[in-house]
């Protein structure tokens, strides 16, 4: 039925259709450029000679990626690395979804506290990192009332690795130094799991708790059993999205503490800073961004697949 | 008196305790760069000031405010380009899908997860070589466009919510493709707009990377200003806490007024939204 509109209504898809496709080129073209054209340039320089402010573009195989895994500094970022992105997804996690589920108890003035977690998220991690290198400084700052109980920690000056035993040039364990870090970076970004956590716990119906209670659960069970099977997903969003975060974290870092004594509180994405456009080895630069971008990948790639495929 | 609620007394208790550390270092910020000099000292760094003295914010202001400017200059252009671009993508994408356009958006989303070093080098080799390095006009083209995937994912998740049949009706209508996106989808995502233009401001007025790369000096956007001011050992804490606050001021007012439609924008940056 209605045959000849259907007909008409087609031919002007496809013509509209061209036109939809020639508006989405400009962007495509920027994309393909701008970022796999990049970071395959930047490949380029990676496998490069290219280490003073001469380019130099002869091939030098995989020396610069052999060069890093062997020096000390890069070795400390990535252990760095490693202990900052655990306890600041673990911290961001387990904070973010406990204050989620306090603020959506009903409380009264449930959305005060929720515009004051969420505070931080509006801030630059220039402006935290100004700030937190004040409040966690060993001699003021939060350590003016822990002098009260006899306590006073270095925070970012400590250069102690706890549980440390040597591996390849450096001493592996905890870097003291880099929980400072961790507390200001979960300052900042625990407000986005308690956003996506709210949200989550807003998308359970009460009748699944109601009826978990009449069951005889206890408000614990409650949580446990149902609730927290049910925010899954989003704790999966939260973990990949603070990681990919924690793996590429630069501007906190550079403008709280810097690489720290022994670069207890170094990260790949200050030394690729500083090793490019301070001492202009750039395709040691290169090599640390192709490393960075290599683990974001390991993140991102598999949650963009299984997003594409829930899409369908 | 008898069932004293003992569980929501405590609930109480663990979010107010959390407050207040949330607050702490807002609180220091603001005490600090309303102090006198002289009471700026390690020692009393948590007490109120004894008179409230804007000196300092006179001081940061005067350092700070040729980069306030090089930052409004870069926000306001890069938040309206990207977001008209995004949402013709977005448009696109949602509402004229072809076949493979699901794997064309997931090859748009990846760079806005890539960790900006890895485009870097390149980046500002082709900055110089078209002469926009070291303007604020390239920070600009830097920002539209690896803003692309954000906000092509916040427009496309946007228009989902519209109906397919109103395009149809307004294809059947006779509209085209320029038509249904100016009369019947730009009035329809005002909200979109919003989200959108908010989550840009903050990201663009926050970064730091880029800026202070791609900038020197004379041209540099707030926060690498920012930056410089507390990294010098010179300057007094107050004036560093000021030009903290100055920094902030415009993020934060934001957020204070339309934080609603930041978090939505925040919520949406997690792909499935």
């Amino acid at each position: 039925m209605a045959n000849d509109v259907q007909i008409k209504t087609k031919r002007k898809i496809s013509k509209d259709q061209w036109t939809a496709i020639a508006f989405l080129i400009p962007s495509i073209i920027l994309i393909l450029v701008f970022v796999y054209g990049f970071i395959g340039w930047t490949g380029y320089v990676s496998l490069s000679n290219y280490n003073s402010l001469i380019p130099d573009f002869s091939f030098a195989g995989l020396k610069n990626y052999l060069y890093l895994f062997q020096d000390f500094r890069f070795q400390a970022d990535l252990r760095n690395t490693l202990f900052f992105t655990i306890l600041f997804i673990g911290a961001v996690i387990v904070i973010g979804m406990g204050l989620a589920i306090l603020i959506d108890q009903k409380l009264k003035g449930e959305s005060i506290f929720r515009n004051i977690f969420l505070f931080p998220m509006a801030l630059s991690f220039v402006v935290t990192g100004v700030v937190w290198q004040w409040l966690l400084n060993p001699s003021t700052g939060f350590n003016q009332f822990l002098s009260v109980f006899g306590i006073q920690p270095k925070w970012y000056t400590d250069t102690n690795i706890l549980a440390g035993f040597e591996w390849g040039s450096i001493e592996f364990g905890l870097p003291v130094a880099i929980i400072s870090v961790v507390i200001a970076a979960v300052w900042q970004m625990t407000g986005f799991s308690l956003a996506m956590y709210l949200a989550g716990l807003r998308g359970i119906p009460d009748e699944l708790r109601e009826a978990a209670r009449m069951d005889g659960a206890t408000e614990f069970q409650v949580y446990w059993k149902v609730v927290l099977p049910m925010l899954a997903p989003i704790t999966m969003s939260v973990i990949i999205i603070m990681a990919h975060i924690s793996l590429k974290i630069f501007d906190l870092i550079y403008a709280m503490t810097g690489s720290g004594a022994n670069f207890v509180t170094d990260v790949p994405g200050v030394y690729m800073f500083e090793t490019t456009f301070r001492g202009n080895y750039y395709a040691n630069g290169a090599a640390i961004a192709i490393i960075m971008l290599l683990l974001v990948a390991v993140f991102i790639v598999p949650y963009l697949w299984s997003s594409r495929k829930g899409d369908q | 008196m008898a069932s004293f609620p003992v569980g929501k007394f405590i609930k109480y208790v663990i979010l107010i305790l959390f407050a207040v550390l949330f607050i702490m270092p807002i609180y220091v910020i603001i005490v600090t760069s309303i102090k006198p000099l002289d009471e700026v000292s390690l020692e009393n760094m948590w007490a109120l000031p004894s008179t409230i003295d804007f000196s300092s914010y006179s001081q940061a202001f005067t350092k700070l405010a040729p980069n306030v400017l090089n930052s409004i200059y870069l926000v306001v252009p890069a938040t309206i380009l990207s977001a008209l671009l995004g949402a013709m993508n977005g448009y696109v994408l949602s509402k004229w899908r072809f076949r493979g356009a699901n794997t064309l958006f997931l090859f748009i989303l990846f760079g806005m997860f890539i960790p900006y070093q890895s485009i870097l080098i390149p980046l500002i080799q082709f900055l110089r070589t078209i002469d926009m390095y070291n303007t604020i006009p390239g920070l600009i083209l830097v920002h539209v466009v690896y803003g692309l995937p954000i906000t092509t994912l916040m427009f496309r998740n946007f228009y989902a919510n519209i109906p397919d049949e109103m395009i149809e009706a307004a294809k059947i209508d006779g509209a085209n493709f320029l038509g249904i996106f100016r009369h019947l989808i730009v009035p329809l995502s005002i909200t979109g707009f919003v989200v959108v233009a908010i989550w840009q401001f903050t990201n663009i007025w926050n970064e730091f990377l880029f800026a202070v790369t791609i900038t020197t000096s004379d041209n540099q956007p707030i926060m690498v200003a920012l930056q410089n001011l507390s990294g010098s050992q010179i300057v007094q804490w107050n004036v560093q806490m000021a030009g903290a606050m100055i920094a902030a001021l415009p993020t934060m007012l934001v957020y204070v007024f339309l934080g609603k439609y930041f978090v939505r924008g925040l919520l949406a940056g997690s792909v499935k939204g």
